[in-house]
């Protein structure tokens, strides 16, 4: 899922704060029945450790301290880290923050490893094993949202606070602007991107396409500055909202390719360490554990994003654990080829040995070569990418072309259907979408191979090589 | 179709041709069948009943069609709706079938009732509902069955078969508070984006399913011979415990019982035919 950090999805994710309160006592509710509660002086005793401590509130389901809770939390984050190798001691980490309790927890959590490999380092004789390095990169969108310059300077200084305490080790802040790291190189990004985004008539299909541009704009700054690792905080609630509204917008068939802990479609590879834990939780460990968010960047999602949001709180409110079952759910589907870290790229001893490991199991899955949306990166579904194929050799004009490349969803939701407007759309777009299509649109001949399996080229491969070209 | 405005007689040929496509191109019917059309008097199954006779008239299906209803026997709660199907019947020329569940199981609702009490009888009536249509076409020798599910039935179906953690399952009857909000949902939709309901469908039948994923199996019921994944089908564990005068038997746990194997979707054509359940209804919902 390429969207950025916590704060997408709505309802399901409690922002913090003001609703707390509420939620707590449906907590407390659920928690009596639950924990092993002494009344005596009021206060618990936790059902895990069997520690006494006062009752806090709110308070973590199931009655746990506060210690297990964090434990628990945590436990879902290394575990995903670790089950799915996203981080290797050569590593350098780029943690996206957008200021949400998500991507709040995301980066505590990730400092919390550093330290903890720092620790090991120091205390080993031959110092084998390097740390891992972190960043952590901020995309300013003042321009093309409500919140006032102002505000999002004032946040910056905060977050530039936020990231100079999880030190040592030191890390670095980058913060992106939208528009000049979208519209590299041209003065007028500001003009370019509200251009743009005007030309996109359907209120989902902007949302959308925004976050594409987070997700370009985290990944120029991770290249620029020689990261191999993007961390994302998308928690259950995001995941389980973008299923639902994947699959109302027709994307059924790219649905997995969004929903795992690792997205290799980039140049550099994406990964979801909370893909495991609820939003509810993560608000809740902000704010016990005091970890500073900022709320007024909250994006609101709108359209159907923010129906979905909306539904899936309506749902979450009669069963807490609709969300997990959503993922779940969507855990059933195939993923992709690419839904793993890059076997190349990790040269270090112990990735070699989980290579080995892993080999037995790689040789039977077939190479699928997928030819993905220009636009939001989705693989094509195979009618599309038919349809694709006849287009390209009836000659199409430039239009038709990066049309049909587009995939079904962006097609009706995202690509203008004036012609004098798809102009204008094509004409202002950021220059790796079109590269995209461009180069396969030349590459005509070797590509229309491509669509069907046993070609060695892949779509992934295709796409990373246009990015890196373009940085 | 949907998004341009058309004039009420291009519209009719419109939607019966569409619906001529899906009949053709799916091959759903053979000359000489004898075809029950599921009739509830609701708009659905209302315009099946013209279109499916009209088309059979207009392309000569050779189709030996008929009315079929179910009479649940709740007094004065079917009267209206069998009103309707009798002023079809006369106004489309097909005969018409009515099956009451006195024929089927032996019992009706009112009785069924009086046994076990107002609580729980819902669960009677959706078990007792999922076959009889399937039930009252085999007691009429008829070869298809066709119902009206529509495009927004289907949509309904994949998206609470999310919701609960079934996406290769189709079919366990379960009225829950989340079904409720699945129509509102869709409903608000439609008046967002009215093409959702079929993007949603899209969605359903491009998922990626692993042949690894495990489909519920399919087998009879050695009492009845109705499909059922268990030794018994529901209706019969049901019907057991009315006779034994035990009603509590096979209620709850409603788990272990398994609809028909299926696709998640079947496509947004208008007729289904075949062995189609009503499993996506909310109780008390006549609309099949």
């Amino acid at each position: 899922m390429a969207c950025n950090g916590s704060s997408s999805c709505q309802s399901g994710c409690f922002a913090g704060g003001d609703e707390e309160p509420e939620n707590g006592e449906i907590h407390i509710d659920r928690m009596s029945s639950l924990s092993v509660s002494t009344p005596k002086d009021g206060r618990t005793s936790c059902p895990k450790c069997g520690e006494e401590t006062a009752p806090q509130n709110p308070s973590p389901d199931g009655g746990l301290c506060l210690a297990c809770f964090r434990a628990s939390l945590f436990g879902k984050f290394k575990l995903a880290v670790t089950a799915n190798s996203m981080i290797s001691p050569s590593d350098n980490v780029l943690v996206a923050f957008s200021g949400g309790p998500s991507s709040r927890v995301a980066l505590q959590f990730v400092h919390e490893m550093q330290c903890k490999a720092q620790k090991n380092f120091d205390a080993s004789r031959d110092r084998a094993l390097p740390v891992f390095g972190v960043g952590v990169a901020f995309i300013d969108e003042s321009s093309v949202s409500s919140i006032t310059s102002d505000e999002v300077r004032e946040a910056i200084r905060e977050i530039g606070v936020i990231v100079l305490e999880l030190a040592p080790p030191v890390k670095e802040l980058h913060v992106g602007v939208l528009e000049s790291s979208c519209f590299a190189g041209s003065d007028d990004g500001r003009e370019r991107l509200s251009g743009l985004l005007g030309t996109i008539g359907d209120v989902t299909g902007r949302d959308d396409f925004m976050r594409h541009l987070r997700m370009l704009s985290l990944q120029k700054i991770a290249l620029e500055n020689g990261y191999n690792r993007l961390v994302l905080g998308s928690c259950t609630s995001n995941i389980a909202c973008h299923v639902i509204s994947a699959t109302v917008k027709g994307q059924g068939y790219s649905l997995p390719a969004d929903v795992q802990y690792v997205d290799g479609r980039w140049e550099v590879p994406v990964v979801f360490p909370l893909r495991d834990c609820p939003s509810r939780e993560l608000s809740l460990l902000c704010q016990l554990d005091g970890l500073k968010t900022q709320r007024f960047l909250d994006r609101p999602s709108s359209g159907i994003n923010g129906l979905v949001s909306s539904f899936l709180a309506r749902l979450q409110e009669e069963n807490p654990s609709r969300e997990r079952t959503i993922v779940r759910t969507a855990e059933k589907l195939t993923p992709f080829s690419f839904n793993k870290i890059p076997e190349t790229e990790s040269n270090d001893i112990l990735a070699a040995r989980r290579r080995r490991r892993a080999q037995s199991a790689k040789r039977e899955e077939s190479i699928h070569s997928e030819v993905l949306c220009p636009v939001c990166s989705s693989p094509l579904d195979l009618s599309e990418s038919q349809s694709l194929k006849t287009v390209l050799s009836s000659c199409p004009t430039r239009d038709e072309a990066f049309a049909a490349h587009c995939c079904h969803s962006c097609n009706l939701q995202i690509l203008p259907n004036e012609s004098l407007k798809f102009s204008d759309f094509y004409s202002l777009l950021p220059q790796p979408m079109m590269e995209r299509a461009k180069d396969i649109a030349s590459a005509n001949q070797a590509w229309l191979r491509m669509i069907y399996p046993g070609v060695q080229l892949s779509g992934k491969h295709l796409q990373r090589q246009l990015v890196s070209q373009w940085f | 179709m949907g998004c341009h405005k058309i004039c009420r007689e291009c519209f009719y040929s419109v939607f019966e041709e569409e619906i001529h496509r899906a009949i053709v191109d799916n091959n759903l019917f053979k000359p000489g069948e004898r075809v029950a059309i599921g009739a509830s008097g609701g708009k659905d199954s209302t315009v099946l009943a013209y279109v499916l006779s009209e088309l059979n008239r207009r392309h000569n299906y050779g189709l030996d069609l008929f009315l079929l209803s179910v009479d649940e026997g709740i007094t004065g709660y079917r009267d209206d709706s069998l009103e309707t199907v009798k002023r079809n019947e006369v106004q489309y020329g097909l005969p018409l079938k009515i099956v009451s569940y006195k024929d089927l199981y032996g019992w009706t609702m009112d009785e069924i009732v009086k046994a076990i009490g107002l609580k729980n009888n819902c669960t009677f009536c959706g078990v007792f509902r999922r076959q009889a249509l399937d039930r009252g076409a085999a007691l009429l020798r008829a070869e298809k069955l066709v119902t009206g599910h529509n495009a927004d039935d289907i949509a309904e179906t994949v998206l609470l078969n999310i919701l609960r953690g079934d996406i290769a399952r189709h079919g366990i009857y379960s009225p829950n508070a989340y079904r409720g909000f699945a129509r509102e949902f869709i409903k608000d939709l439609e008046r967002i984006r009215p093409r959702a309901i079929l993007d949603i469908i899209r969605s359903g039948e491009n998922f990626r399913i692993s042949t690894l994923t495990k489909m519920p199996e399919q087998g009879t019921c050695e009492r009845c011979g109705y499909i059922s994944s268990q030794k018994w089908c529901k209706a019969c564990v049901l019907l057991e415990g009315l006779n034994r005068g035990l009603p509590k038997l096979g209620i709850g746990r409603a788990r272990a019982v398994k609809g028909p194997k299926k696709d998640v979707v079947r496509g947004h054509t208008r007729p289904e035919t075949q062995r189609s359940s009503l499993e996506s209804k909310q109780c008390g919902s006549l609309d099949f």
